[in-house]
């Protein structure tokens, strides 16, 4: 292949035949165009005349440059050119290493890395080498196998949530080493990390090394924290450039529960920055449903970040039976919850009843001792249903008689009387201390303060069920806080009162974490390792390298220090992590991560990943030929004048109008038709396909429409004439039918449709012109046509129409309805149960409203107005033909009252009832 | 004469009924009465054409609004029409031109030549039957006579096609004093013209000559190396660059229409050019003009 400019031929020699082009322009101008053959009477004046010149009229010169182009393509197309040929890489045929990184850093370019992976694999299938691919962040032995093969593996590859870690560093450094690869291509996802100069040193050892990377910058999010009340995410990019605006998109539920973006904020990079910060205030409400924040367009672990119950403020609702007492602030039995809850928690404040709907997460009552059933009914249901009651207790709870015999339902322990003191002026002994607490205790792991001290507190009932219940005793082991589940929730008492009164727990920081740990409150700033100590998180959903969250199974708990501290790796995936009632969310990136961009050596060549597969330019360039070749012939009529007649250049003109106005104009005429019937009352005939009766029909409307328009309410907009096959039926009330012997059968759809618009209320008017000579549906040859069309219609039973139908007194009292044809016998749908009601016939049958109404009167012909407003056909004779045409025009009238008012005049048989009744 | 032959005779006279029917009756110019061979019965105590009372009759069908006599009407309720002595009939002589060259039209929606001629030529005729006046053609074939027959008999001669591609105005069996219409488009040899006028002159007669061209002819619009052949396709000529004849042919045009008019100031005939992109009306309002002297009755 030889490679001109850029583009390669296959058989070059045949460029050679352009050099002809010239010799072929003289002769195209030499040889003169046909003649035109003529008839021309004239032509007796023309005998004789000479020419002036010899030479005859030239081929234009654009046609001749037409031809040139044509013949130019066609020898360059046949010359096999091709766009980005490939130039063979100058290689060894020895093994060659695909190595990838592999980390979430890839997954945002993941197709196209794989994309120019299998181009490369492509070039060493045509090159037949053997490959092997290593992904860095997961390394497993070299595995050499044809480059095909390994096309067909690709798809199993996939970006891990980690970096490659030391481990994986060393293991593939030996895995190299151990290779024996003579030539390596390194597909690197763009961040730099810890052992990357000795992966590129045991490559080099192989042989040459080219890097592949993408121009693109890796987008990073840091987790999610709350503060001040905002939202605050931080968005990294792993290299400083120009300035950015980068789109985070908060994901989480709607209260549907289906995903939904729940909010958008934009984080903008200056111009040379790597960080940029970003803050969301959200409602409290829609705070809590987000469960992960990403980057809009970039999909990997990296940059997603998930929420945990950080940002959850629960509802914790305060309620104490002493309440309205005026500047004893600190003596509240609130007063310390008030302040311990504030910062993390939406306090609800109300009687228990007005705060039970709210369906808080927590109830605290404070020194409350009785409660009436029905409170305490609600209570139990609102703990089954996963509430958490926090009692404390009290002078008042110990004065009561609540829980003493036996268990009171929402008491942990039975009490005994009165409680006790220790320490006071009145008793013995010393106040006592907090014992620290057991293994099992939702408490383990929290130091206690010296200074905290218990003086009086009520005193467990002792039961066999009261060592499951304790969580925090006291150093002399009487119970402290206790706890029993109720269904899916639980009910905490603290045997102290939760102010100062009884002990000092309520004033030192212990308390907090005590409320904290009872998952009551959540902490505000992120937990450091210190804060997990002891505890072991179980994950419950994890993350893969492009942000997808999955089930975790039966995966192995983490330690804790370790879940805040470790970075990412096998074992430690980013996720959703459990203990106890506590979640905490890992992510890929730890607040104050930085992005470093992977730099290499100025010796590596490194390429980006764009693909250019070679592009065979042949076949377009003989297309256009053809196409040039096409409109040569085109033009060479033209010019000769034998192209087209004067009137086939007017339908020339037409069809290229027709074809650039096109189809979606039509269609939004058609919308616009269908927005102005909608909104108006639009009468309607049916095109019948003879050009006269459609002209007289619409016509008929058209003059109806005025009528109805001067003498009632009803102020109808232009009638219009509808095909029915392509048009809606349904914004129309009446549909004027007339009836041709020879006009079209409507389809199948259409004929659903007219079934359709007759069920829903729609009105159908049959005219068969005919004056019903024959009688209906007899022989005439527009009756058998109406009983040919009606067939396939939903029609019920008809009868003549009776001599009470309400359409004889909808508007005008009529008994006749002539239109140009003065015949009495129209049908209507007949009404089986026309009882007698106080003497007036009462029907009520489809709002009274017929779906057909069948004549033969040519009610149109003799509402037709032209333009001008005067009658288009003449009515009869002389004055009684006027008098015919009047009563036409008020049939007209009545009818479309009937359509519009269904048996609105049927009512008129309670008349006299109700004047009676107003009598009274 | 073949059926086709005769439904064309058919439209073409309702087509010129219709023509002639918005003009009121036209009275040729009887310029040499006294010299009128067939004086007739003139003065003979027989109702006609004439300017003297000759009796008032019951108004029949067919009559002209216009020639009712209000002042005699309004005595009874009957309307009367007032009847003048019968004066003079004059002679008219028609020529349309058959040949093939008038049966041409440069696009589809225009009429031929020949059909605008002789629908013209036609509406004359009936107007000057209307008006008492005898009809006939040229030559022997059909020597003019009075009444509605004689219309028939016209609408049946002038459709007969000929196979000529010119045809030289018919000038035998002239009668002396006559008048007569030559309709053609003159595009043939000017001498057969020259020939028939000049020989018309000589005889006393007095007419019109009407040149029927298409706008094409008129435009000649052709660009290109073009073969031109006349319309029996016995006459051709052709040329390379056809735009570069438009100038000489329409010097030519001109001086071929220069000519005729000349012939006719000489011979006291009148020259009218139609258009056939122009109404029929147009040509036949002009043909009354020229008929009448420009005198309406």
């Amino acid at each position: 292949m030889t490679i001109l400019g850029g583009i390669g031929f296959g058989a070059p020699w045949l460029l050679v035949a352009l050099a002809a082009l010239p010799i072929l322009w003289l002769l195209l101008r030499a040889v003169p165009p046909a003649p035109v053959k003529r008839r021309f009477p004239g032509v007796a004046l023309l005998l004789g005349l000479q020419d002036d010149e010899t030479v005859s009229d030239r081929t234009p010169w654009w046609l001749m440059l037409l031809r040139m182009l044509a013949v130019a393509a066609i020898i360059i197309g046949l010359a096999q050119p091709v766009l980005n040929p490939d130039d063979p890489r100058a290689e060894s045929n020895g093994p060659m290493l695909i190595v990838l990184d592999g980390s979430w850093a890839g997954a945002a370019g993941h197709t196209a890395r794989i994309n120019s992976v299998k181009a490369e694999l492509s070039r060493a299938s045509a090159a037949g080498q053997t490959v092997a691919v290593l992904q860095l962040s997961d390394p497993v032995d070299a595995l050499f196998l044809p480059a095909a093969t390994w096309a067909t593996r690709l798809a199993g590859l996939s970006p891990q949530p980690w970096q490659p870690s030391v481990e994986n560093i060393d293991k593939a450094a030996q895995i190299i080493a151990n290779a024996g690869a003579t030539s390596s291509l390194w597909f690197s996802d763009g961040l730099g990390y810890d052992g990357r100069e000795t992966v590129l040193a045991a490559l080099e050892n192989a042989g040459p090394v080219q890097v592949f990377q993408s121009g693109r910058e890796t987008l990073a999010l840091t987790p999610a924290s709350y503060i001040d009340g905002a939202i605050d995410l931080t968005v990294l990019r792993s290299s400083a450039t120009q300035a950015r605006d980068v789109i985070v998109l908060a994901q989480g539920r709607d209260p549907a529960g289906n995903g939904a973006t729940l909010a958008t904020a934009t984080a903008s990079f200056d111009a040379g920055e790597t960080s940029a910060d970003v803050a969301l205030v959200l409602p409290s409400e829609l705070r809590a449903r987000i469960t992960r924040f990403e980057v809009q367009g970039t999909r990997s672990a990296g940059a997603t970040t998930l929420v945990d119950d950080g940002l959850r403020r629960r509802e914790v609702a305060l309620i104490s039976a002493r309440e309205g007492r005026e500047g004893l602030e600190l003596l509240s039995p609130l007063h310390f919850l008030k302040q311990a809850l504030e910062p993390t928690a939406d306090l609800l404040t109300g009687a228990l009843t007005d705060v039970l709907p709210a369906n808080p997460d927590v109830i605290v009552l404070a020194d409350v001792a009785t409660l009436s059933d029905i409170e305490t009914n609600a209570l139990l249901d609102w703990i089954e249903t996963g509430g958490m009651l926090l009692r404390f207790a009290g002078p008042r709870v110990a004065a009561s008689d609540v829980s003493r015999a036996e268990e009171h339902p929402l008491m942990p322990v039975r009490l005994r009387s009165g409680g006790r003191s220790v320490g006071g002026a009145m008793s013995w002994g010393e106040p006592k201390s907090v014992a620290s607490f057991a293994d099992t205790s939702p408490f383990f792991g929290l130091s206690i303060p010296d200074d905290v001290v218990v003086r009086s507190q009520v005193v467990a009932q002792p039961d066999p069920t009261l060592a499951n219940r304790v969580i925090a005793e006291l150093s002399d082991g009487t119970p402290l806080v206790t706890r029993k589940v109720i269904g899916q929730g639980q009910v905490v008492l603290f045997h102290v009162t939760a102010n100062a009164e009884w002990s000092t727990l309520p004033l030192s920081g212990l308390f907090v974490d005590m409320l904290e740990r009872l998952a009551i409150s959540s902490s505000a700033r992120l937990p450091d390792a210190a804060d997990l100590k002891g505890t072991v998180w179980t994950p419950l959903q994890v993350m893969n390298g492009f942000g997808t969250l999955r089930d975790a199974g039966a995966m192995p708990g983490v330690a804790g220090p370790e879940l805040i501290d470790g970075a990412t790796r096998p074992d430690l995936l980013p996720g959703l992590y459990q203990s106890g009632d506590r979640s905490l969310a890992r992510n890929v990136l730890q607040t104050g991560a930085v992005l470093t961009p992977a730099m290499w050596p100025a010796r590596i060549p490194v390429s980006g990943l764009t693909v250019r597969p070679p592009q065979p330019l042949g076949g377009m360039l003989l297309a256009l030929a053809l196409v040039l070749l096409l409109l040569d012939i085109v033009a060479s009529l033209a010019l000769s004048g034998r192209l087209l007649g004067q009137s086939a250049r007017g339908t020339l003109t037409m069809l290229a109008l027709g074809l650039m106005l096109g189809h979606p104009d039509a269609l939004r005429a058609q919308d616009t038709a269908d927005i102005s019937a909608a909104a108006e009352v639009v009468l309607a005939n049916v095109i019948t396909g003879n050009a006269d009766v459609d002209e007289v029909a619409f016509a008929g409307l058209l003059g109806l429409s005025d009528t109805l328009y001067f003498r009632t309410s009803i102020e109808p907009a232009r009638p219009v004439s509808i095909n029915l096959e392509t048009d809606e039926l349904a914004f129309y009330p009446l549909l004027y039918w007339p009836i041709t012997p020879d006009q079209p059968t409507p389809s199948a759809q259409a004929y659903a449709r007219l079934n359709a618009y007759l069920r829903s209320g729609g009105l159908i008017l049959f005219d068969t012109r005919d004056a019903n000579i024959a009688g209906f549906g007899a022989a005439s040859s527009n009756g058998r046509k109406l009983q040919a069309l009606a067939a396939p219609l939903d029609i019920p039973a008809l009868e003549p129409l009776p001599r009470d139908h309400v359409l004889t007194r909808t508007f005008y009292l009529l008994q006749d309805f002539p239109g140009r044809h003065t015949s009495r016998e129209v049908w209507v749908e007949a009404s089986p149960n026309a009882e007698q009601i106080e003497g007036m016939p009462f029907r009520n049958l489809n709002d009274g409203v017929t779906p057909v109404i069948i004549g033969g009167n040519d009610w149109a012909g003799a509402w037709a107005i032209t333009s001008s407003g005067g009658p288009m056909l003449p009515v009869g004779r002389g004055f009684s033909g006027e008098r015919q045409r009047e009563l036409a025009n008020r049939f007209g009238v009545n009818l479309v009252m009937h359509v519009l008012t269904g048996n609105y005049k049927s009512d008129q048989v309670h008349v006299p009832e109700l004047l009676e009744r107003l009598s009274q | 004469m073949t059926q086709n032959n005769a439904i064309n005779a058919g439209e073409l006279r309702a087509r010129s009924e219709s023509q002639a029917a918005r003009l009121p009756p036209l009275l040729a110019r009887a310029e040499h009465l006294a010299g009128a061979v067939l004086l007739g019965d003139h003065g003979r105590r027989r109702a006609g054409m004439g300017d003297d009372f000759w009796q008032y009759r019951p108004a029949q069908l067919g009559d002209s609004r216009r020639m009712i006599d209000h002042r005699r009407s309004a005595m009874g309720d009957q309307q009367f029409v007032r009847e003048r002595e019968w004066q003079i009939a004059q002679s008219v002589m028609l020529w349309c031109d058959q040949g093939a060259s008038m049966r041409f039209a440069s696009t589809d929606d225009l009429p031929t030549k020949a059909e605008r001629a002789r629908t013209l030529t036609l509406a004359a005729a009936i107007l000057m039957i209307r008006a008492g006046e005898r009809v006939g053609l040229t030559g022997t074939r059909l020597p003019p006579r009075r009444g509605n027959d004689q219309i028939l008999r016209l609408a049946n001669m002038l459709s007969q096609d000929q196979d000529v591609e010119y045809e030289p105005p018919e000038h035998r069996a002239m009668i002396p004093n006559a008048a007569a219409l030559f309709v053609s488009d003159f595009m043939g040899d000017i001498s057969a013209v020259q020939t028939a006028l000049t020989k018309a002159a000589d005889r006393g007669v007095r007419g019109t000559l009407l040149h029927v061209l298409d706008p094409s002819e008129e435009a000649f619009p052709f660009h290109g190396r073009t073969i031109f052949e006349s319309v029996g396709g016995t006459v051709r000529h052709e040329t390379l660059k056809a735009n570069d004849l438009k100038d000489r042919y329409l010097q030519r045009l001109a001086e071929r229409k220069a000519e005729l008019q000349s012939l006719c100031a000489l011979t006291g005939w009148q020259y009218g050019v139609h258009h056939t992109n122009s109404s029929a009306q147009s040509g036949l309002l002009w043909l009354y003009q020229a008929l009448n002297g420009g005198v309406r009755v």
